[in-house]
């Protein structure tokens, strides 16, 4: 089609902490800046600014991405906010991506922040206000129950134990370990402490969520011409997909997120991806609970339908595994500061992708990666696919 | 890549101080009805991404983004949401199309501002938590401090502004969508209450409940769909400094940077000789007045008393809110600008009945999002 080619040219986040002392606008500042000095460039270079950030409740700030946008480096510069509940952290670089797409510019910043501590005594509480007004918020619906119930479908429609979902936790915290940047990484962690912590809401245990976290993330993207002036490692812009479903979830079947599929296939088609599976070299899907990580798996045609534990147990998906997932640590392991979890992801690949990643990286010099978020009410996937070829 | 845009769809609903036989959903399922049928698209069909403008805090509900592909027959399409105006989901659908990703995309933009009890204690979520939430203030008093500064330092008079609400409420009588309507003299307008000195209650617009949608194409789609595509010529969008700390007292500057930025697109050099009207932000009137020097559609300070010769007026030289803006017709939250586009797109369409101007070829649309922002956004238009 002629599109025009964008990469990623810079990364950089600040660590994932239960608590910042940090303003938002300060973790958005600490990572924008990162970011430019990863790229050596400065906000002159800059020509617009995304932010993705999660709902205002968390911060407590109306029109939040007003009140973050100086921190982000967007002081007299062109500047949205776009916005997917959870999926935003992967859709932010896709808005990265139209803007220089379109050929309305030659760079732009992303930026995800999240400060869910603001929120006391705990941001889950914000979650009250994201169901429906009529028909689910007077019961008073908690976020875990809700995952309770697709946890349960998963397993019930797949014959799936506690413990093979608990694996991928292990695998994650564990590989969290390696990152500077995580919250819960855990080099010691086991199926069986993950199945004897205490129980939130059956089959949910505590193990099994990622935390709550403050932290903020940042990439640079750039068109081809710059990008190639500006480091000789860019990482392309494959491919990207998104899709929203409709807000009944209740009337969805919970055991597969098709939306996660439609996402999916118009990212890979976009990418000329044919056969997933060997072409996708490094999959960082969505983890904010365990069971969440290979019900994605699926989604994006990584594993067949209630396969993907199997993946697990075999060993593919480890980090020196055929198809490495999370080698981050994820949300799980790495943190969950909703939005700048999921452009964390990104920012992975762009790492293991240019050989940078340090402890983490992944052997065999990898060509393409997957990112994929999901939010809303079990209703939206958002999937960015990048590799070291235009 | 497809360089060119254009509007081939518009819809609406509402537009009225209180909706109670209508929830959001049903503003925007009409509005996006009648904006599908006016482009003449499927949206299960033709209809290739959705791109809506909202904020949490005025929907009451968290995560928004959720209740908005049902009613626009957008499920499992590519939809999301912008925290702007309805001019920077129009930019949006604009960037979208241009990357050549998309041939159709359609943008909603809706109120429901009848359903918020308070919202100044809403607004004032939005100033800086640390250093001017605690003062405890209503947040009014921003406007009232920007527009004592800018009559000082433009020598712009009371009188002038109370001139803007004076002509945006009379071109209202002449738009059946308008629900604030009023022939009234300066006098009465300044004789009104103080909002926040020396700005009057009857200086500031009034809410509407109403949904916009619009639906957008490529120069290829937009040539079959419709007969009088409305093209975008280009688009800007700028936040100046958020803290009241910091940000530039004298200027627009959001406006005068989105508006460089659209004109450049459009390859205008000369905007008072090439835009032929206006529909601008007048949220309170004073802003009509900074909002078009911003433009550089009056000379900086002369904004003022070219309203008192008439330059702004239907028959003027740059007809300004010929709507009745949001003084007249209501401000609309989040969909204002959208709204503000959507006269641009009915005058150049030639079908904006009583009020339509004569021999108009380019409309410029301009958005401010509300105190205490610094964030707007301009597109211009053409038949």
């Amino acid at each position: 089609m002629g599109m025009r080619k964008v990469a990623v040219v810079g990364a950089g986040m600040t660590k994932f902490v239960r608590r910042a002392l940090e303003t938002g606008k300060e973790l958005s500042w600490q990572a924008a800046s990162m970011a430019l000095e990863s790229c050596e460039m400065t906000l002159d270079d800059i020509q617009a600014v995304c932010m993705g950030t999660a709902p205002d409740a968390f911060d407590g700030v109306h029109m939040k991405a007003e009140y973050l946008s100086d921190g982000a480096g967007a002081w007299q510069k062109p500047y949205m906010r776009s916005y997917v509940g959870g999926g935003t952290g992967v859709f932010a670089p896709i808005q990265g991506w139209y803007h220089i797409a379109s050929g309305l510019f030659d760079t732009c910043l992303v930026v995800c922040e999240e400060k869910m501590s603001s929120y006391f005594p705990h941001p889950q509480a914000a979650f009250l206000t994201i169901f429906d007004h009529t028909t689910e918020r007077a019961l008073e619906p908690n976020l875990l129950w809700i995952f309770a119930l697709e946890m349960n479908r998963y397993m019930q429609t797949y014959g799936i134990s506690k413990a093979d979902i608990a694996r991928i936790a292990v695998q994650n915290k564990r590989n969290a370990a390696d990152h500077p940047c995580a919250l819960l990484g855990e080099a010691e962690i086991t199926v069986e402490d993950v199945l004897n912590s205490e129980v939130l809401a059956w089959p949910v245990q505590r193990l099994d969520v990622s935390p709550v976290s403050d932290g903020a993330v940042a990439i640079v993207l750039a068109a081809e011409h710059v990008a190639r002036r500006v480091t000789d490692k860019p990482v392309w812009i494959q491919g990207v997909g998104w899709a929203l479903d409709t807000a009944y979830w209740t009337n969805r079947d919970l055991a597969y997120p098709r939306y996660v599929e439609v996402a999916a296939r118009m990212a890979y088609e976009m990418a000329g991806i044919r056969e997933p599976r060997k072409e996708i070299h490094i999959a960082e899907p969505y983890d904010p609970f365990d069971y969440k990580a290979l019900h994605h798996l699926e989604g994006l045609l990584l594993a067949d339908r209630g396969q993907a534990p199997q993946l697990v147990a075999d060993g593919v998906t480890a980090r020196d595994g055929a198809m490495p997932v999370c080698p981050s640590g994820g949300l799980l392991g790495v943190g969950n500061p909703i939005a700048a979890a999921g452009l964390m992801k990104v920012a992975e690949l762009f790492w293991q992708l240019r050989g940078e990643a340090g402890a983490r990286q992944v052997p065999g010099q990898p060509k393409r990666g997957l990112a994929q978020a999901w939010g809303d009410l079990m209703q939206v996937g958002t999937v960015v696919i990048v590799g070291t070829n235009p | 890549m497809s360089d060119r845009v254009a509007i081939v769809g518009v819809g609406w609903a509402g537009f009225r101080p209180s909706t109670p036989d209508q929830s959001y959903k049903e503003l925007m399922y009409e509005a996006a009805v009648r904006a599908y049928a006016d482009a003449g698209v499927d949206p299960r069909r033709d209809v290739e991404s959705f791109v809506t403008v909202a904020e949490d805090f005025h929907e009451g509900t968290s995560i928004f983004d959720e209740y908005v592909p049902d009613q626009l027959g957008a499920a499992l399409k590519p939809v999301h949401t912008i925290g702007g105006d309805g001019l920077h989901g129009l930019a949006t659908a604009y960037m979208l199309i241009r990357t050549g990703m998309f041939q159709v995309v359609a943008v909603e933009g809706h109120s429901k501002a009848s359903n918020i009890l308070t919202l100044p204690g809403v607004t004032a979520y939005a100033l800086d938590p640390v250093l001017n939430r605690p003062l405890g203030l209503n947040s009014d008093f921003i406007a009232g401090m920007e527009m004592n500064r800018y009559l000082h330092v433009t020598g712009a008079t009371p009188e002038q502004c109370a001139g803007v609400v004076v002509k945006n409420r009379r071109n209202a009588l002449r738009n059946p969508l308008a629900s604030y309507p009023a022939d009234l003299e300066v006098d009465e307008v300044l004789a009104g209450p103080p909002l926040s000195w020396p700005l009057g209650r009857r200086e500031a617009s009034s809410l509407v409940d109403g949904a916009v949608v619009m639906v957008l194409a490529s120069e290829s789609r937009a040539e079959d769909l419709s007969p009088q595509p409305i093209w975008i010529l280009g688009a800007g969008w700028c936040n100046d400094a958020p803290s009241l700390e910091t940000r530039d007292w004298d200027e627009a500057v959001y406006a005068r940077e989105a508006a460089r930025m659209a004109y450049r697109l459009a390859g205008i050099a000369q905007p008072q000789m090439e835009i032929d009207f206006a529909e601008v932000d007048d949220t309170y009137a004073y802003k009509e007045l900074q909002h078009l020097e911003a433009l550089g559609l009056a000379r900086a300070g002369e904004a003022g008393a070219l309203l008192e010769e008439g330059a702004f007026e239907p028959a003027g030289m740059l007809p300004v809110n010929v709507s009745g803006g949001s003084l007249g017709v209501g401000h609309l939250l989040d969909a204002t600008g959208l709204a503000r586009a959507l006269e641009v797109v009915l005058q150049l369409r030639g079908v904006a009945g009583e009020r339509q101007l004569e021999e108009v070829e380019i409309g410029l649309a301009q958005s401010w999002r509300g105190v205490p922002t610094t964030s707007g956004a301009v597109v211009v238009m053409g038949a």
